[in-house]
């Protein structure tokens, strides 16, 4: 069909070939190059822009977040993969503070029995503000071992443990050390907390879970937990003897790759899959079933605990990774929130569950269903 | 059967003794204090310690051995009358008695259609009333009541996850007594004064696959506090009585050839060949108590791997066990069988290294669990060979497509999705014979 003859025909065709355009592709940007941008780039329908073009859906990272955010204008259909103030959930010292406020409401509402069930975070103190709080609770606990945690770096950069008072008074010295540059670096905030001793350990090593969740809006609470996850594991065997091993004490595989026993080949994760599997021939189905709903209820009270709080915007969702650490007894406990957990595969079965999680990840968001109705709306 | 079996173990002593004078190590010497204390102190831990394996070799590989199988030829065999036998095209030239399928369905009677299987009946589609729950009860009950017999019966229909351990010690007379763990612990002494070649055999074996594999790398340690004990231990050699095979002996230096200085070497006979720790590696799964999941491997070793990599006619050895599945497929599956032929693509040629390590490694741990809970449960390792087959049959319409060896092995070359169970119950009940 001749589209230049007429003039009517001509616009109206151009308009339609472009709503079609529209109808189907959906621009999307990211600055990861890793399991994320494979299924981003698979999916039917979705284009690739880069630099300044105009996207419908990015995942971004929190830096560029927190930059832009603010003054970014976007239509009702676009999606970005982080809430505004995620920090409240993810940085360990918000985190606290919102679990602490939330388990006295909690108290207040229901009772003692009730807000127990937030008892799932090891005792913590916000470093320096609460200096004087931790010191008392120290007291109180002689010999027991604490960790100290930057509370916004991850993969397991400055963590230490420690059991003496002065341990930390030689840290808190050398923090302060550089007078002269006191303006520029601010002094890290940290957190205190409990260490856990008695950790759960598969043949003597210690290792704690990944867990994924899914929020899509705060204001309904709509989240969603991803069925698999893995279990990481320390490369070396579990010792409270050894404090100063951080390879020991720390599962992070960003940790652990830097550890002389590692094998890259290994990967030292378990998919939750194998170690149901491996709980249940030692512990029997029901304290599986148990373990695992106790872990229901840390993802809910977590994410009630920051509900009102997290500024729920329509445009954002989050995929979160819960870190969680099984005891002895089988309690899980929260050790953080991971408001970017890597996407980045350490073996082929881990690209295989990267790529499921992410692309039902993708289904939930729907970006068709809106891109959709986008279109429609240009529809005169 | 004999002499073949005896000159394999020449060979393999000769391999040993060889690396042993090239790299100037003595197969056995005394450790001095300083390394004794610190074994001890490491003896948790001893995946940590990385010695310089690189110029060890494993004595043999299951393809060496096959090398040996497929050479097997019995002299006096006088095959005027047996027309089956001669056509038989495989590997294996030995005429053993082998079962049939018909056979084999009133040998394995509770896996059909109409018994109730775990690995196939307690699936999440199935209720749990139709089967599982009362088979759980009776398991219960047959623990209370501490009845081996019933056990090994009752393991023929799969064991319940939360059972398993206790049924299979229970089936193979496992209670650990004071002097199990005193036992233990003695053996454990002599690995801590005594430095074997064989120990860097093991070192090397574990790290080249149960350390590389996915899911048994967690318990290197307690493969290593296994299989170095299991070298000393001397009462293995009690299993050569009934085992064709005789353990290898070496001589104290200087002495060679002098029967009163004759030791067996190692102490318990038994040479590990690649892959000899993923006997053990399934075991960490369900024990972990040191004495006890040594007990139970030894007990395992002695009733059923042995079988595995000695050559005898027994129906469980190898060789039957490799004439069991080339037979089953010719005569079931003929038109595979001839292709895979044609091509070059003998199918014991793939299926060989699956039976060797009684599919340890290459199923899923649960999976193979429960094929474990059939060997036990049937006192037979022939499940081994029927699963072989079923395993080709299943996957017969991508290797009537293959034309290479290799793209064969590529087809069947990952078998950690597969089910068990339905897999035999489709072969052995439900296939038109």
């Amino acid at each position: 069909m001749s589209r230049l003859k007429n003039q009517n025909y001509k616009g109206y065709g151009l308009s339609k070939g472009k709503e079609r355009e529209q109808r189907a592709s959906i621009r999307f940007k990211t600055t990861l190059m890793n399991t994320l941008m494979d299924v981003l780039r698979r999916r039917p329908g979705w284009v690739e822009v880069k630099d300044e073009g105009e996207w419908d859906f990015y995942w971004c990272d929190v830096s560029w977040l927190r930059e832009n955010f603010d003054h970014t204008y976007m239509d009702e259909h676009v999606r970005i993969s982080h809430f505004r103030n995620h920090y409240e959930l993810t940085r360990k010292n918000y985190m606290v503070k919102n679990l602490k406020r939330f388990r006295k409401q909690l108290e207040r509402e229901a009772g003692k029995l009730e807000a127990a069930k937030c008892d799932f975070f090891p005792k913590t103190f916000e470093m320096p503000c609460e200096y004087h709080l931790f010191v008392e609770e120290f007291r109180k606990n002689p010999g027991i071992t604490w960790i100290m945690k930057p509370v916004a770096r991850s993969q397991g950069k400055g963590i230490f443990l420690f059991r003496k008072l002065k341990d930390i008074m030689d840290w808190r010295k050398d923090s302060r050390c550089s007078d002269d540059q006191k303006e520029e670096i601010p002094v890290e905030n940290y957190v205190a907390q409990r260490y856990i001793e008695n950790p759960y350990l598969i043949g003597g090593r210690k290792f704690d879970l990944r867990v994924y969740v899914l929020v899509m809006s705060y204001i309904p609470l709509r989240a969603w937990l991803y069925r698999d996850g893995f279990a990481r594991f320390s490369n070396t065997r579990f010792t409270l003897s050894s404090i100063d091993d951080q390879y020991v004490h720390l599962t992070n595989v960003a940790v652990q790759k830097t550890s002389p026993d590692y094998h890259p080949k290994k990967g030292c994760k378990w998919m939750l899959q194998r170690f149901r599997q491996y709980l249940a021939s030692k512990h029997g189905p029901e304290a599986v079933e148990s373990l695992f709903s106790d872990m229901d209820n840390i993802f809910i009270k977590s994410l009630q605990s920051v509900q009102k709080v997290i500024i729920s915007d329509k445009h954002c969702f989050e995929l979160y990774g819960y870190d969680i650490l099984i005891d002895q007894d089988l309690k899980p406990w929260l050790l953080e929130v991971n408001a970017s957990p890597s996407l980045t595969a350490s073996s082929q079965e881990d690209y295989e569950l990267k790529t499921c999680l992410l692309e039902d990840t993708l289904h939930i968001v729907d970006m068709e269903a809106s891109n959709s109705l986008r279109a429609d709306s240009y529809c005169s | 059967m004999r002499k073949a079996q005896g000159s394999w173990e020449k060979r393999i002593l000769k391999s040993l003794n060889s690396m042993c004078t090239e790299l100037s190590i003595p197969l056995a010497r005394k450790r001095p204090i300083g390394e004794q204390k610190e074994l001890l102190n490491k003896w948790n831990e001893m995946g940590t310690d990385e010695p310089d394996l690189s110029h060890f070799r494993p004595v043999y590989a299951p393809k060496d051995f096959l090398e040996v199988l497929i050479n097997l030829r019995n002299p006096n065999y006088e095959n005027g009358d047996s027309l089956g036998f001669r056509t038989h095209l495989g590997l294996i030239q030995v005429p053993l008695k082998v079962k049939d399928i018909p056979e084999l369905k009133e040998l394995f009677v509770e896996l059909g259609l109409t018994t109730g299987q775990l690995g196939i009946d307690d699936s999440t589609q199935v209720p749990p009333e139709l089967f599982e729950n009362e088979h759980v009860r009776i398991g219960q009950k047959v623990l209370v009541e501490q009845d081996s017999a019933a056990a090994q019966q009752y393991v023929r229909q799969g064991s319940p996850t939360a059972l398993r351990a206790e049924l299979w010690a229970l089936i193979l007379n496992i209670s650990s007594q004071p002097e199990d763990i005193l036992y233990y612990e003695q053996l454990k002494t002599n690995v801590i004064q005594h430095d074997l070649l064989v120990d860097s055999l093991i070192y090397k074996d574990v790290k080249l696959t149960a350390s590389n594999d996915d899911y048994y790398f967690v318990f290197e340690d307690y493969l290593y506090q296994v299989l170095l004990c299991f070298s000393r231990d001397t009462s293995v050699l009690s299993h050569f009585a009934y085992n064709s095979a005789s353990p290898p002996r070496s001589y104290i230096r200087g002495k060679l050839g002098i029967e009163e200085y004759a030791v067996f070497y190692p102490p318990n006979g038994v040479i590990p060949f690649h892959g000899f720790s993923m006997y053990v590696a399934p075991l960490c799964f369900l024990y972990n108590e040191p004495s006890k999941l040594y007990q139970i491997f030894r007990e395992m070793y002695v009733r059923f791997f042995f079988r595995l990599h000695s050559i005898s006619s027994h129906p469980s050895g190898i060789v039957s066990l490799c004439l069991l599945f080339e037979t089953l497929l010719q005569t079931y599956l003929p038109q595979l069988f001839y292709h895979l032929r044609e091509i070059g693509a003998q199918p014991l040629r793939i299926s060989f290294k699956w039976m060797v390590r009684a599919f340890s490694g290459y199923l899923a741990t649960d999976q193979l669990l429960l094929l474990w809970d059939r060997i036990l449960g049937y006192n037979s390792l022939e499940i081994l060979a029927v699963l072989a087959a079923a395993v080709f049959a299943f996957r017969a319409v991508n290797l009537m497509e293959v034309t290479s060896l290799a793209a064969a092995e590529a087809v069947l070359a990952d078998l950690s999705t597969l089910k068990v169970m339905p897999l035999l119950q489709i072969f052995l009940f439900a296939t038109v014979t």
